[in-house]
């Protein structure tokens, strides 16, 4: 048995809404048809004012557009062997739950962490267990590209427990 | 004749010359890095181009462009993996002619052939250049609006991805464009009450979510590949037998890169493909191809690198990207307060045929740091994702805070990071996205303009020759890839 066959027949088994194609187009003109709807909210200009077209009617004019390639784009999906993708690995969540935490880290205690503590978290996750290159990545290469940033491009960054510290040094 | 010499001022600027030469060896170092590249690394390095003059910033992010395309090909030969999209053709003969032992001649081949092609390209930007401005001094309103319609249907047929999916992406790009107050009335669309998103959203949170972050969360999940190396002991100078084999075929590509080029949206990857194919195509040896040929290696190279000056021509002459890296310059150009077009080589012929002869020097440079250091740049392959990743986070957080100092921008580079991700795991390309993006005020401002102009009449668009031209071109467009895949 060939692996188109095989996978018709592993995908004949799932309900459609399981399906990737249907997933993906789903969430796109779902999303779409939300942001469709926003556009009617949309401040009227009075014609005087009016250049041309109303402000909501080219996003209008795009997000159709959107929805009617996407429909087609799942039409001719129906038709063609269902692609199974490979599950995402746990690796992959680990690193996007970092991002969660830098946002949350960033905005309440102190930016230059947030960037210490994501990069040895992503490092130690992706399979680094030696101290001194954590130490490389976590602490010694964003204090270079602090201090880059500060001096050369005069950048001020955002207000934190550690960054308070070197402003006041 | 007389701005032909303007183009070697950079020869007689010591700054200039450290610039290039910088850039052109960072160039080197994206381009040999998988998953980073020309259009991240130039994202990357804008924010650091401000405290540049706009020339030296320019220059430094069109050496990043020549280089690190041309430094796709040394990963592309020593681990079969390409270090730009650009150089994926590359991969078919050049790897396996290293794994026969010969990596230095492959990659002899390469660069000779990658500095032919982008030096061919830089006469092609020199002379067309100015001629596409001036044919540009034509262009009115619906005009603009016309020829931008043509880049985005042009989108369809960039090489990866469904066509379909391609103009959603571009689609998605434009519609990212429209959020923020209305440039013309000032009303405010999709903010959703953030009152920082009122100014929309910039080009660099978006480029740095969608090309770094998303290739962070596409590494993670690569963490067991293991990458087979050839050794390498020196690069090799073709010999004259490799160049009596290859010059038609490098000549070839050249012209076809250059072409692809000079096309709206289209860039490198397109142009390696096309010009590898068509010297399979004219190849008396074909049944070598994907064996280890050196016309296979040659016909990517010089495409690829000869679509580098084709794709500043229009960048340059009308302000629409021919590439994704040129998007990326072309933000650089405006945020420098340089505003691409007919007017700029009117009014700054010093400027711009100060970034030829630079392209031009960057070409010569690669070719010597190529040629000497790709031992070198080979090593930095060895730099463990688990250790580069963490930095280029780094990286890209503090230079996308830096441009207007908001954290927004940082929630907004780590929201593409996860939308870029989930494009091309399902197959969409996110090199649309961007140059939707930066077309999407141009579509939308020509056309409410000509709108005014023709007195909400729509079909007054057809009695201009220029645009009824532009639409036949972007019909042509949604209709190749459909052809193509009939053909096929």
């Amino acid at each position: 048995m060939n692996n188109v066959q095989k996978q018709k027949r592993a995908n004949k088994s799932l309900p459609f809404f399981f399906k990737d194609e249907f997933k993906v187009s789903f969430i796109i003109i779902f999303i779409s048809i939300i942001l469709l709807i926003t556009t009617f909210t949309f401040d009227i200009v009075p014609p005087i004012l009016n250049r041309g077209i109303q402000p909501a009617t080219f996003p209008k004019g795009l997000l159709v557009l959107i929805i009617f390639l996407t429909s087609i784009v799942y039409y001719l999906s129906l038709n063609k062997p269902w692609k199974i993708q490979k599950r995402l690995p746990q690796s992959f969540f680990l690193t996007l739950m970092s991002f969660i935490v830098f946002i949350v880290i960033s905005k309440t205690l102190d930016f230059f962490l947030a960037i210490s503590l994501l990069s040895v978290f992503v490092s130690y996750c992706w399979g680094e267990r030696r101290i001194i290159y954590l130490i490389l990545v976590s602490i010694i290469f964003p204090i270079i590209v602090f201090i880059f940033f500060e001096t050369i491009l005069g950048l001020r960054f955002p207000p934190g427990i550690i960054t308070n510290i070197y402003y006041q040094v | 004749m007389e701005n032909l010499s303007l183009m070697f001022a950079p020869l007689l600027s010591s700054k200039l010359m450290i610039v290039l030469i910088f850039g052109t060896l960072f160039g080197l170092i994206l381009g040999v890095l998988p998953g980073l590249g020309p259009t991240t690394g130039g994202a990357l390095i804008l924010p650091f181009t401000m405290t540049l003059d706009p020339l030296s910033a320019i220059v430094l992010l069109t050496a990043i462009y020549c280089s690190a395309t041309y430094g796709g090909a040394i990963t592309a030969v020593l681990i079969n993996t390409p270090g730009t999209p650009a150089a994926a053709a590359t991969c078919l003969d050049g790897y396996p002619l290293a794994q026969k032992g010969e990596a230095g001649r492959a990659l002899g081949m390469a660069t000779v052939s990658s500095t032919i092609g982008g030096i061919f390209s830089v006469i092609v930007l020199v002379f067309f250049a100015p001629l596409l401005a001036q044919l540009a001094y034509e262009f009115g309103q619906p005009e603009y609006f016309a020829l931008a319609i043509f880049g985005l249907t042009m989108l369809a047929s960039i090489g990866e991805g469904s066509p379909i999916k391609n103009l959603i992406a571009g689609a998605f790009g434009i519609l990212i464009s429209t959020i923020g107050k209305d440039f013309m009335t000032s009303i405010e669309r999709f903010t959703f009450g953030i009152n920082e998103l009122s100014e929309g959203i910039g080009f660099i949170p978006v480029v740095v979510g969608l090309f770094a972050i998303s290739e962070m969360l596409t590494q993670s999940t690569l963490l067991n590949q293991v990458f087979k190396r050839v050794a390498l002991k020196a690069v090799k100078l073709p010999t004259l037998l490799d160049y009596k084999k290859t010059w038609k075929t490098i000549l070839r590509s050249s012209g076809i890169g250059s072409f692809i080029g000079v096309l709206p949206a289209e860039g490198g990857t397109v142009a390696s493909l096309i010009g590898y194919s068509e010297a399979k195509r004219w190849s008396k040896s074909p049944e070598e191809f994907g064996k280890g040929s050196v016309e296979g290696i040659a016909g990517a190279e010089a495409a690829n690198n000869a679509a580098t000056g084709g794709a500043m021509v229009p960048t340059l002459a009308l302000g629409i990207p021919g590439s994704a890296t040129t998007a990326v310059i072309l933000t650089g150009l405006i945020i420098h307060g340089v505003r691409p077009g007919p007017d700029l080589f009117r009014e700054q012929p010093e400027f711009l045929y100060g970034i030829f002869g630079s392209m031009l020097i960057a070409n010569i440079l690669f070719f010597i740091f190529g040629f000497f250091g790709a031992k070198i740049f080979a090593r930095i392959t060895l730099v463990p994702n688990k250790l580069l990743w963490p930095m280029i986070f780094a990286v890209s957080v503090c230079g996308t805070y830096s441009l207007s100092q908001s954290m927004l921008d940082v929630w907004i580079m780590l929201f593409f990071g996860v939308i870029g991700f989930f494009m091309r795991r399902y197959g969409f390309s996110v090199v649309p996205v961007i140059i939707g993006l930066i077309l999407g005020e141009l579509v939308e401002g020509t056309l409410r303009q000509s709108l005014v102009i023709f007195e909400g009449n729509w079909l007054l668009f057809l009695t201009r020759p220029i645009v009824v031209t532009f639409f036949i071109l972007s019909l042509i467009a949604l209709a190749f890839p459909l052809l193509r895949k009939k053909k096929k």
